[in-house]
């Protein structure tokens, strides 16, 4: 294997040939290079996407940080290459290395991808490939890295079961540790053998076994899935007793402080900022949302410590923007008084202050007000859906009028550009609720006009709906790629007449990729490697001839039909291929929601009435040890005697939205 | 005040262009808390000009950039100060306090200095031997970006240097004045030498005084 000292030779010789060379030399400040020698466990994280993209993410961020405040380990980084640098990497014989120290990643005990979205599944295998490491699990050895993966896509992990050999389900600030640990526990200490750094025996699927026992981790080997004769799941159940038949998602009682020292890179990328996340989980219940469900339960951070941090991190990296990070930033309990402390602390500097995910109403004005943003820059608001009835749906609920007078009044105050985000092929979804799109477009700018004049602008962004595992909507079926674009024509047809409209929308290609691997079983991950095989990698920069030419063939070559995944509604019976890994939101309570939607339902914040989601009861005890102001969950009585009462005393504290009943067997 | 700053860029920090760097400074500035004025206008720029772009790849001893701040501050604290705001490739070699009336930075660049090092071992005669045809030469016509220009005029110094352990490399100082500028690459194209085979270094910026 090439040691740094010959892969930065070799680097000198190419890096003058790829564009933005400054991507894969790192030197950054705030990147942490400790002595490879001293380090017991080396930890290479990696978003599988281009540097541009990957630097600015704050998850990583934080893990980078957790490993290297350790005096026994440490963490380097490492991205996708673009398809320049690839192909001169591959001719030269480069492996693919970290930024810090040029060592291959080959050389480190673990390799932690994160996979927030599945069009970055073809871009994984690619990396391990580039790596010199063999992309299937089952053909690593003890001398190779464990491949570790986390992230919102691993609430399904089984379309990679193949590739990683370990899943963090859920949060992974205390997991990493627990992962760390273990890999030292089971190689047992390093030993100088010639002057070279050996681990000492061990076997690879002890190793496994043991991380396969920490909460949070699935390791996908343990377990064997049976299908019924129609292709559903019949169950996916473990191989061995020692690990547990279901994995339940990892949280944090309290937020970590958040990271302080983000990383400056030396060119230009896409965001530069700080990002302060202020609040993680989203009690809006929002049916198409996966993070509103995966996330739970909501906490937050004091407003002291978002201000402090923000205003350290501003001094530690020079950034001119600062983001201030959550699922719904007017949920936020003292989100005034988080405004009011941050433009005090910020007066006079300059700083752009993004405070996104904000509620439609006046309220939400009078903050960006306060952060005196330049109006230049535009509002932004996510009404999802255009037409009450679909609203209430997808439980998104906005009276069509507080939409037009939210609109109205930013622009009267001065923001000339809105930007409004719409999605189509929701359930149920009518060409007459596509068509509410336009009208509901063309009457907040006619209102914008009549309020504010002709200089009024309006951007309408579209994209398309995918069910997604653990929401209420993962029993629905995909839109067809004809009704998308009989949707997106009459859109285009009706939008694009006025100049002062701008209207993007998402290819349907894109959509279906996504939909076809967001849902997938274990049988999908021999379409993603004849996919990857034939060219499909950088997914998420929308190549649709890839569907084509990789992944319509993959699918065939492997008789898979992509439909079955796509659209197809599920039986209200069925296994779904992640049954066995769940984010502590049940699946009855998913249902029953998902009934509510059909019956144009809808659930309120759940803040002050709880729906029994079936967080409480599994964070029960992690909560009654870490009690604090930071959870936002109602408060329930002595939570261990919860179960054994039946949960009566709850109940009757448990309003009920919408006629319904909330079902307590949890 | 203006102050000149010369710093030395190294490394990874190679591959960081003229506009990066640009950039770069006006952070680093910020996280060192000095005062940068600012233009006016709808789009304030901070008021930063760097003396001459480095082509990427080339590393430097001796960059040099002025900077006004509103504020009157010691050149010792400005150097202190920025010690811990800059990536580890960048280190400041000196500031001084320049006279506002002084003409902009980039019109007083006279000429550059690089060392040109050749990572694959050349026949050091047969090299002498074209540096010598080179500079005996009246003219070298020669055309970049379809643009054609004579390179003779721009090459002011031009060595081969053997070292006692026969590596050989070349120095040399190349006009750089406002339309009239020497590429190192340039020469060693024209000696027939492969830039993907040399590592470039600028060593100084010559101003007029």
């Amino acid at each position: 294997m090439l040691n740094p000292e010959q892969i930065e030779a070799k680097l000198d010789r190419i890096l003058l040939k790829v564009q933005k060379p400054g991507r894969y030399v790192g030197g950054e400040l705030n990147s942490t290079l400790k002595d490879w020698d001293k380090a017991q466990t080396r930890v290479a994280f990696v978003f599988p996407d281009i540097y541009d993209i990957g630097i600015s993410n704050v998850g990583l961020k934080i893990l980078y940080d957790q490993i290297n405040q350790r005096d026994d380990a440490l963490a380097e980084r490492a991205y996708a290459p673009w398809t320049d640098m690839e192909a001169l990497m591959r001719e030269h014989e480069i492996p693919l290395y970290t930024l810090e120290s040029k060592h291959a990643l080959a050389c480190f005990d673990l390799i932690g991808f994160t996979l927030p979205y599945e069009t970055l599944y073809t871009n994984a295998l690619n990396i391990l490939d580039l790596a010199g490491i063999p992309v299937r699990s089952a053909d690593r050895d003890e001398t190779h890295p464990i491949i570790i993966a986390g992230g919102h896509s691993a609430t399904n992990p089984e379309p990679m079961h193949a590739f990683i050999d370990a899943f963090a389900i859920g949060e992974g600030e205390e997991v990493i540790h627990d992962i760390i640990n273990t890999i030292q526990r089971v190689k047992g200490q390093k030993s100088k053998v010639d002057g070279d750094l050996r681990p000492s025996t061990f076997d690879r699927n002890d190793l496994l076994l043991a991380l396969a026992q920490i909460p949070g981790v699935y390791v996908p080997k343990f377990y064997e899935t049976t299908y019924l004769e129609d292709g559903t799941v019949a169950h996916t159940q473990p191989t061995t007793p020692e690990v547990p038949k279901v994995v339940n998602k990892r949280i944090v009682a309290k937020l970590l402080p958040p990271p302080l020292k983000f990383i400056v890179p030396n060119i230009e990328v896409v965001h530069n900022r700080v990002s302060v996340e202020i609040m993680r989980g989203c009690t809006r219940g929002c049916r198409f949302c996966q993070a509103g469900m995966i996330t739970r339960p909501v906490r937050e951070r004091a407003v002291q410590e978002v201000v402090d941090a923000a205003d350290a991190a501003v001094r530690s990296t020079g950034f001119e923007e600062l983001a201030l990070m959550s699922l719904s930033s007017s949920d936020y309990t003292y989100v005034n008084e988080l405004v009011d402390a941050i433009s005090k602390r910020f007066e006079g500097r300059k700083l752009t202050v993004a405070l996104p995910s904000l509620r439609i109403e006046s309220v939400s004005i009078d903050l960006m007000d306060k952060l005196k943003q330049h109006r230049s820059g535009g509002f932004t608001l996510a009404p999802e859906a255009a037409s009450e009835r679909m609203r209430k749906i997808i439980n998104k609920f906005i009276p069509d009028e507080d939409i037009i007078n939210t609109t109205r009044d930013i622009y009267t105050r001065g923001w000339t550009t809105i930007k409004l985000y719409f999605m189509i092929g929701h359930p149920s979804e009518t060409i007459e609720d596509v068509q509410a799109i336009v009208d509901l477009s063309k009457r907040v700018l006619a209102e914008g006009r009549k309020a504010a004049g002709w200089k009024v602008k309006l951007n309408v962004g579209v994209s398309t709906f995918v069910p997604k595992p653990q929401t209420p909507f993962q029993w629905v079926s995909c839109d067809t790629r004809e009704n998308i674009l009989e949707k997106q024509a009459l859109l285009k047809r009706q939008l694009l007449k006025d100049k002062n409209i701008k209207l993007s929308w998402t290819k349907p290609e894109d959509t279906l990729l996504e939909a076809w691997l967001t849902r997938g079983d274990r049988r999908m991950a021999e379409v993603i490697y004849s996919a990857w095989k034939r060219g499909a990698k950088f997914d998420a920069w929308g190549d649709e001839i890839k569907v084509q030419t990789a992944w319509l063939p993959a699918f065939e070559e492997h008789g898979l039909d992509p439909a079955f995944y796509t659209h197809r509604q599920r039986r209200t019976d069925e296994v779904f291929p992640w049954e066995h890994i769940t984010a502590a939101v049940r699946k009855n309570f998913l249902f029953q929601d998902f009934r509510q939607s059909l019956e144009g339902q809808i659930r309120m914040d759940c803040r002050l009435n709880c729906y029994a989601c079936g967080i409480l009861p599994t964070f029960a005890s992690l909560r009654r040890e870490n009690p604090g102001e930071g959870w936002k969950c109602p408060e329930v009585k002595s939570p261990a005697k919860v179960k054994s009462e039946k949960l009566a005393m709850v109940s009757e504290q448990l309003p009920v939205v919408g006629g319904d009943f909330c079902e307590l067997n949890w | 005040m203006r102050a000149r700053i010369t710093f030395s860029k190294q490394g990874a920090l190679r591959y960081t262009g003229h506009l990066d760097l640009h950039r770069l400074w006006e952070r680093a500035m910020r996280r060192a808390d000095l005062p940068l004025s600012y233009s006016l206008g709808f789009h304030p720029q901070p008021k930063i000009s760097l003396a001459a772009a480095l082509p990427l790849g080339f590393s430097s001893l001796g960059e040099v950039l002025d900077v006004r701040f509103n504020a009157e501050i010691p050149t010792e604290e400005i150097a202190a100060r920025l010690k811990d705001s800059l990536p580890p490739d960048i280190k400041v070699t000196g500031v001084e306090s320049v006279d506002e009336r002084e003409p902009a930075l980039q019109t007083q660049v006279l000429s550059a200095t690089y060392d040109a090092h050749l990572t694959e071992p050349v026949d050091g005669a047969d090299l002498m031997r074209r540096v010598e045809e080179m500079l005996m030469a009246e003219n070298l016509p020669r055309e970049r970006r379809n643009k054609s220009y004579d390179m003779r005029p721009l090459i002011e110094i031009l060595n081969v240097i053997t070292e006692s352990d026969g590596e050989v490399w070349l120095q040399m100082k190349l006009a750089a004045r406002d339309g009239a500028t020497g590429r190192p690459e340039e020469v060693l194209d024209a000696l027939g030498i492969e830039p993907e085979y040399t590592r470039v270094e600028r060593t100084r910026l010559i101003f007029q005084r």
